[in-house]
């Protein structure tokens, strides 16, 4: 017997001890990474390191500005491109779709989230930047197809699962009851949907939509094919864009062998997961107060 | 009345065109890669090296970048799993269950789920340059079980939580403790989760190219240890792309067909799986 309580209390510890780890692990990568970047922080104060145009690694300058809006700009049009369908689909799937509907359209849509990366990329350079060049030179406009749009579209197409799974799932956890009793009293489904379950779900979609926010933001390989780069803030949908993530990807050899300018591409990655954590911790602590209040499942 | 009708009708034939939008995007993938791979695929695709002079349209096949790829996933899943399988278990209601600690833990890994793979790429990199290695298997490995393991954490604390507490209080009943119940009743009630879990992580790790760009580097050779270089397919897929020789470009084609593939009878596998061993779950 005390065997068996030994081997219980051996293999908890061993699970508590991986368990902190992991935990941690977020708090872990932010240390190495902070720690790494020192070196260039030491050296220029942060608010020059964000907000100055000038990136010139070679004489000294990093001004990661330019990075910074183009991974705002792309992912701004995904956002606006990915939102409205996102949301039409998932009630369609959660209020309207008969089951079997729903059967064959989420199996599709989980695929969709497992399909990787430089896949999405190769659709980009084969389709959408033809297709956006082809699209903009009819309006008189002479780019050659790599700029924030297709950037915007490729990444649009790559967080409909995230939007869509969540906010499906939150949809679906607003109590019958709510939605029976405004169609008692006349309501069409629409009506429904638009006055009594939008309100009831609106935090819980707001969530699903910030943690696609997160997704879009720190997506690399597709959007390093498709957008330019090119170390210039854009000012429209049509110019080329250079995001953080692109960045880092593109310049990683010089990591190895120039320490101030690797020293200034783990920044790069610092500001991406302080981004993305300060949105995604944010959409979790929505997502959890809704599953309090309603109760998944 | 007339009015809220057109609404309705509106509104629903938004909804199915967005739906087919959505679903259209999905086909456009699956339809762009078969035709424009398929044509480019051929036999010493998949089973050659890359001879000399491959990158300028010279003879040869992605041999190296199939086997860098299952080398570099099953590596990581296997160290993800020895990592997830434990944090899941202890999530049970038995250990932190719903305490501040396991709160906070799923809190924490849902955050890390968002974390984007380039950042673990990096923080493999530092990792990397701690141990004073360079980009190498192990690298890819390390930056990769990071990558898989919230996704599997997660993925099978949904699972684990499933299992009826009826069936565990059986076995407490009978003196077990919460160890042996784990091992031998939740683990056995769990197992179709567990492997559909195991196989969900195995092909986000596989299809991840960001985190092993600086972490695994790229060879033309097969990896002979832990501490050689090592190929892989996103990153075949991204580089041969790059060049500017439409013999090349086609290859690139070709080998995202592999890897989608690849992709697909891991997500088909797994739901086989999940079917066959369900015959051991009580209901």
């Amino acid at each position: 017997m005390r065997f068996r309580r030994l081997k219980d209390l051996v293999a908890s510890r061993f699970m508590l001890a991986a368990t902190i780890f992991s935990a941690l692990l977020v708090v872990l990568i932010a240390a190495g990474l902070l720690q790494k970047s020192s070196l260039v922080l030491a050296m220029k104060p942060l608010t020059q390191l964000l907000f100055s145009s000038s990136w010139h690694p070679l004489s000294g300058e990093f001004g990661l500005y330019p990075f910074i809006m183009g991974t705002f700009w792309v992912t701004g049009v995904a956002m606006l491109i990915a939102i409205p369908l996102c949301l039409l689909v998932s009630i369609y799937l959660a209020e309207y779709a008969p089951s079997r509907t729903r059967g064959v359209v989420k199996p599709l849509i989980d695929l969709l989230a497992g399909i990787p990366s430089v896949v999405y990329g190769l659709l980009g350079v084969l389709i959408i930047v033809p297709f956006v060049k082809n699209i903009a030179s009819f309006f008189g406009s002479t780019t050659n197809g790599y700029n924030v749009l297709s950037g915007g579209i490729i990444l649009a197409i790559m967080v409909f699962p995230v939007i869509i799974s969540i906010s499906e799932e939150v949809i679906r956890t607003v109590p019958q009851g709510m939605r029976e009793t405004s169609l008692a009293l006349g309501a069409t489904r629409w009506q429904a949907t638009k006055l009594v379950v939008r309100r009831a779900a609106l935090p819980g979609i707001i969530a699903a939509i910030v943690l696609g926010f997160s997704r879009a933001f720190g997506e690399t390989m597709a959007v390093l094919m498709v957008v330019g780069n090119v170390a210039k803030v854009p000012s429209s949908v049509l110019d080329p864009a250079y995001p953080l993530t692109a960045l880092i990807a593109n310049n990683y050899g010089e990591m190895m062998s120039i320490p101030l300018y690797g020293s200034a591409l783990l920044l790069a990655a610092l500001v991406l997961l302080v981004v993305v954590f300060l949105f995604s911790l944010g959409a979790r602590l929505i997502l959890i107060r809704v599953e309090r209040s309603y109760g998944i499942g | 009345m007339d009015r809220r009708k057109l609404e309705e009708d509106f509104c629903r034939g938004l909804m199915i065109a967005a739906t087919f939008v959505v679903g259209g995007s999905l086909f456009a993938v699956f339809s762009v890669v078969i035709l424009k791979g398929a044509p480019a695929l051929s036999l010493s695709m998949i089973t050659e090296l890359p001879q000399g002079g491959y990158y300028l349209g010279g003879e040869g096949g992605i041999l190296n970048a199939i086997v860098g790829s299952l080398y570099l996933g099953l590596g990581a899943t296997a160290l993800a799993l020895v990592l997830a399988l434990p944090v899941a278990l202890f999530l049970q209601k038995e250990y932190i269950g719903n305490s501040r600690l396991g709160r906070l833990t799923r809190l924490s890994l849902d955050v890390l789920w968002g974390v984007p793979s380039i950042v673990y790429g990096a923080f493999g990199f530092i990792i990397m340059v701690y141990l004073g290695i360079r980009a190498c298997l192990l690298g890819g490995i390390i930056a990769l079980t990071l990558l898989e393991l919230p996704i599997m954490i997660r993925a099978m604390d949904e699972v684990v939580r499933m299992v009826p507490q009826e069936l565990k209080e059986a076995s407490y009943a009978m003196g077990a403790t919460r160890l042996e119940t784990t091992m031998r009743v939740v683990c056995r009630q769990a197992l179709p989760g567990l492997l559909t879990a195991l196989l969900l992580a195995f092909g986000r790790g596989i299809g991840d190219a960001a985190s092993i760009l600086f972490t695994a580097g790229y060879t033309d050779r097969l990896p002979h240890s832990l501490f050689d270089p090592v190929a892989s397919l996103p990153l075949a897929v991204f580089f041969q792309i790059g060049t500017p020789f439409p013999e090349v470009q086609q290859r690139a084609y070709a080998s995202a067909l592999i890897l989608l593939l690849l992709v697909l009878i891991l997500s088909v596998a797994s739901r086989l799986l999940t079917r066959k061993f369900n015959k051991y779950v009580v209901r």
